[in-house]
């Protein structure tokens, strides 16, 4: 058998194979951005945005993701650091528990923060937290951070070591032979470095914590004027019928992960690493 | 600033290194020798601190520091390729040890000058990495090594990837700075001519061992 030649035929068939898949991958996601942009009006969108639950939940999901993605950097630097810098003994077992969020449906992320916020440290620490701000955790505002931040946190993790990993070791090495302590080395030479990852970290947190539905349906509920986030009135809206009102939200968050996503590549980010 | 090493041993991944044994006397420039792959790089580590000592002891200016930290030991090391820092200018890059050493801002500035001009960096002084060729980085990063004036010099192949005008430049270069500032200087490099050219002690590392030549 004779080995296949740059543009014979059993080429053509594999790259044309790969093609069809591609197009028909990219038609199913095209598609659906049109069908939703064309089954409603800018009409139909500013009527929605008049309503004001729906003005509610716009700025309740805005204010919750942009909260969540900053906690999510916060947390997700110096975990994504270690883990791509340190090696010890369980690491492997840390690994697979920092992607478990990742991959347990959402339902259950939910299901399981109600079960631990209703053991004795759970209810300790909503009592700390309503004694300090006045305010419970579960079903209130702030479990609407947390549902978010337990997924979000786990992408905007998995961002940053891929990251971390990237940069070469021994910057931080020469630095600290150069004069600095680790803690100046990870300021002044690795962070400066890292500054394109931290920010692909932060949108794909914010953009995630954005459409988070199932962790928030259960934990935080879907109360109107209190704990309603965008992707509930999707839900709510569908659930009583009104389809129109429901296509007009989705829209929104379509435009605002689309607009997400565009702003990492115009920063030259890779957003969804 | 001298270097002993009695029976330093280190391991890095699957690779040990040792008993190794060396004596540089203060104001010495060495050269270390070996075949790819034989510890060079991993030696110098040693010293500089970023690789364990596991065994043995090694003493820089008379004192221990088997367990000092790379920031106390007053070294300035410059790595295979540079490794410079990506986000920062030249000028940042040949303040860096003069600033995280306390330097007041006038003596950091003057020594910036000063460095640029003896490596004829000058006109590059707010440039990148990115902007850079390949001399021009090996350039900066032994100003960047040289710029905290450092006790013991650590250089691993710095004058290699370099065209023959600029190789014999800066091998003048580190001729002048070692007799000029002073400097004990171990220099790693595979050039037997280069070794010839600026060694006053030569070592050679074969199957883990340091074999003084001279």
């Amino acid at each position: 058998m004779s080995p296949t030649r740059p543009g014979s035929t059993g080429d053509k068939i594999f790259f044309g194979t790969l093609i069809a898949l591609g197009v028909a991958y990219l038609l199913l996601v095209v598609g659906m951005l049109v069908a939703d942009a064309s089954f409603t009006t800018p009409a139909a969108i500013r009527s929605a945005l008049a309503r004001p639950e729906i003005r509610h939940a716009f700025v309740l999901s805005f204010a919750t993701a942009t909260v969540t993605a900053m906690l999510s950097v916060w947390f997700g630097v110096p975990i994504g650091y270690l883990m791509a810098r340190r090696n010890f003994r369980g690491k492997a077992l840390v690994d697979a528990v920092l992607d478990v969020p990742i991959v347990l449906p959402p339902m259950v992320i939910g299901l399981s923060l109600l079960i631990l916020f209703q053991t004795g440290l759970g209810k300790q620490i909503e009592a700390g937290f309503n004694s300090l701000f006045g305010v419970g955790i579960t079903y209130e505002v702030p479990s609407i951070v947390i549902a978010q931040f337990a997924v979000s946190c786990a992408f905007a993790i998995r961002t940053l070591r891929v990251t971390f990993d990237q940069l070469d070791p021994r910057c931080e090495e020469v630095a600290c032979t150069l004069g600095c302590s680790s803690r100046q080395a990870f300021w002044h030479v690795v962070l400066p470095s890292a500054w394109k990852g931290v920010l692909s970290a932060g949108l794909l947190a914010w953009a995630r914590a954005l459409g988070e539905f199932g962790p928030v349906l259960v934990f935080s509920g879907a109360t109107r004027m209190k704990t309603e986030v965008l992707p509930s009135t999707v839900f709510l809206e569908l659930s009583v019928g009104d389809l129109e009102a429901a296509v007009a939200v989705s829209l929104i968050l379509v435009t605002a992960a689309v607009g997400c996503l565009l702003l990492g590549r115009l920063l030259g980010l890779k957003v969804a690493q | 600033m001298s270097l002993q090493l009695e029976q330093c041993t280190t391991t890095a991944g699957t690779f040990h290194l040792g008993p190794a044994d060396m004596d540089l006397p203060a104001g010495a420039y060495g050269v270390l020798m070996g075949t790819t792959g034989s510890g060079k790089t991993t030696l110098l580590e040693l010293i500089a601190g970023l690789a364990p000592l596991t065994a043995g002891s090694l003493n820089i200016a008379g004192q221990p520091c088997n367990n000092a930290r790379p920031a106390d030991r007053q070294i300035g090391y410059l790595p295979q390729d540079g490794v410079l820092f990506d986000t920062m200018t030249v000028a940042e890059h040949l303040e860096f040890a003069p600033r995280f050493r306390g330097w007041p801002k006038a003596k950091r500035i003057e020594r910036v000058a000063e460095l640029a001009e003896r490596l004829g960096l000058t006109s590059l002084l707010m440039r990148r990495p990115a902007g850079l060729s390949g001399g021009e980085r090996q350039r900066v990063a032994l100003g960047r090594a040289l710029a905290g004036r450092p006790k013991l010099l650590l250089l691993d192949e710095p004058l290699s990837a370099l065209d023959e005008q600029m190789h014999s430049e800066l091998c003048q270069y580190l001729a002048n700075v070692h007799k000029d500032e002073g400097v004990t200087v171990l220099h790693v490099t595979h050039n037997a001519q280069e070794a010839e050219l600026l060694g006053t002690h030569q070592f050679r590392l074969e199957g883990g061992r340091v074999l003084t030549k001279s």
